[in-house]
């Protein structure tokens, strides 16, 4: 079969979410594998799905929850499928989603659940880099100049490409004050009650030039789920299913030569990503109602957003403007939840929720053209991923 | 070279860099400690690489050569950081890391530090030149590469690094 044949659209359904309560790092009164119990738990309940029932696990980023003894716990029957995406971090997220689908179409599992467990408290967090004596590979050309946690790592690329395409600070900005705008609508958000303005933005120290505070996604404790299953037994679940249109994962020529040597260097790394993501699903950026793109930074919001086509880099600057970008009815409600920067840092995958959110129609932002939510993963490392999802009016 | 290798740019105490266990790039961190800029280039194709890799990334062709270069380049991006993410920088102050793009060895491209005031106007495509800072330590001694403006003292810094 020619790669337009194999497809994962409309072939499965989200059909249960769940989360545990968000926390700062380090303040999670649970440890992480437990978090991730009560994350999936959560997810099976909304789908109205007995745990036991699930018979494969998919995580990315180096997930410590592991399947085998998630399935012990659970009392999982029988496992049939346990994929781990490689590498790429909070890259990975739509990737998880991806490996799951596929396991379904290929029929090798019915009920897959998806999911990231992280208590930074318990294991360290990915901004403080102390307690390492040596250092080998990527890092050891990069951690004695002091560029140690991820602001300095990617820092350089978004100054490179606000160099070559004449972005400014404020596009980066109004991500940022997007996101904070959001979280004031969800109870869930660790940012809930902590509304960000302009000249609070402006007034906040330097991490890294050119990220202020806000610019950085937060530090959290938490786990989030979601439950997938064929498309043929969407309609056995209580919730509107959000179908997967399509979903795409990988990067451009060497995007992971080292150290910061990829040929296409001011990147988030999608463009091959975003061309597969749109031709799986038969869609075009103008037929995206509602965006959730991960935000490590939000230099690499603005690259990832170009790269799938909703404006040229040339027109960041007016495009990314606050009221585009708020529901319900801005040109592109983004991260609808307060994503990365404002909701949880629950490694990307509180945006996968959200964008279910978005389907069902039961976000806290609701996006006026909500049929087609997309999912962006990870801007800036490799390999990326993206996820479409949409209602059953989109097959 | 004296008064730069008793005072590093950035404080004692950041990850001291070694070769991986399979000694990969072990060549390029002994070179440094010899005032050398090495990089692989392919003896086959003629293609730069750096990072180094056990092939050429353009003919398949293993073992690229460690071929010396002059330490000079173009700034490619730069970052001015201010908040400490490691315990060494605390109460340090900001400091500049540069990306380096070097046209003479194919465009590859490399991270220091740029000397100098840290609250300097930093320019992309600044020619800068390389200045070897070494670690005597006591079991691991390590140098680095960093980078300094061209404008003013490089000549000056070719002349000392061919002393």
């Amino acid at each position: 079969m020619a790669i337009a044949d194999r497809t994962l659209r409309g072939r499965v359904a989200v059909v249960g979410i769940g989360e545990t309560d968000y926390y700062r790092h380090g303040a999670s009164p649970d440890p992480e594998f437990k978090l991730a119990l009560k994350a999936i738990m959560a997810a099976c309940s909304d789908a109205g799905i007995d745990p036991r029932d699930i018979d494969g696990f998919a995580a990315y980023s180096e997930e410590r929850s592991e399947a085998s003894r998630l399935a012990a716990a659970l009392g999982t029957r029988r496992l049939r499928a346990a994929t781990m995406q490689w590498g790429g971090g909070g890259g990975g997220c739509c990737a998880a989603v991806a490996n799951a689908a596929a396991s379904i179409v290929a029929g090798l599992a019915d009920c897959v659940v998806v999911f990231r467990s992280l208590a930074q408290g318990q294991y360290g967090r990915f901004g403080q880099t102390t307690g390492i004596d040596t250092i080998s590979g990527e890092k050891a050309y990069l951690m004695p100049y002091g560029v140690l946690a991820p602001p300095q790592r990617f820092a350089m690329r978004v100054r490179r490409y606000m160099h070559e395409h004449g972005v400014g600070q404020d596009a980066l900005r109004a991500i940022a004050l997007a996101s904070y705008h959001h979280a004031q609508a969800n109870p869930r958000a660790v940012m809930y009650g902590k509304p960000l303005d302009a000249a609070k933005y402006e007034a906040s120290r330097w991490i890294a030039e050119p990220f202020h505070l806000y610019d950085c996604c937060m530090e959290n404790d938490g786990a989030a789920a979601l439950v997938l299953v064929p498309a043929e037994r969407a309609g056995e679940f209580r919730n509107k299913p959000a179908y997967v249109l399509g979903a795409a994962v990988g990067s451009g020529y060497r995007a992971g030569a080292i150290p910061h040597n990829s040929p296409h260097y001011a990147s988030a790394g999608f463009e091959t990503v975003a061309a597969d993501l749109y031709a799986m699903a038969g869609l075009g950026p103008s037929d995206v109602g509602v965006v959730q793109c991960y935000e490590n930074f939000t230099g690499g919001v603005v690259m990832a957003l170009a790269e799938h086509g909703f404006f040229a880099p040339e027109e960041a600057n007016d495009y990314l403007a606050f009221d585009n970008l708020v529901a319900p009815s801005g040109r592109l409600p983004l991260n609808t939840s307060g994503g990365n920067l404002a909701e949880c840092y629950m490694h990307g995958f509180e945006l996968l929720l959200e964008a279910v959110r978005q389907v069902r129609g039961t976000s806290t932002s609701q996006a006026r053209r909500n049929d087609v939510a997309m999912v962006i993963g990870g801007p800036m490392v490799t390999p990326v991923s993206n996820l479409l999802l949409g209602s059953e009016a989109t097959l | 070279m004296s008064d730069e290798a008793a005072r590093t740019y950035l404080p004692r105490g950041l990850p001291i860099p070694v070769a991986e266990a399979d000694g990969l790039s072990a060549p390029y961190w002994q070179g440094l400690r010899q005032n050398r800029l090495l990089v692989q280039r392919c003896r086959h194709c003629g293609t730069w690489q750096f990072g180094p890799e056990w092939t050429c990334h353009q003919c398949h062709a293993f073992d690229p050569d460690w071929t010396e270069i002059e330490p000079h380049g173009r700034i490619f991006s730069w970052e001015r950081v201010w908040h400490p993410s490691h315990a060494a920088l605390r109460q340090h102050g900001p400091y500049l890391a540069v990306l380096v793009e070097i046209p003479h060895a194919g465009g590859v491209r490399m991270v220091g530090n740029l000397l100098g005031d840290p609250a300097q106007v930093v320019s992309i495509g600044a020619a800068v030149d390389g200045v070897f800072e070494h670690h005597p330590h006591p079991e691991r001694p390590y140098s680095l590469l960093h980078w300094r403006l061209s404008s003013a003292r490089g000549r000056e810094t070719r002349a000392s690094k061919r002393s």
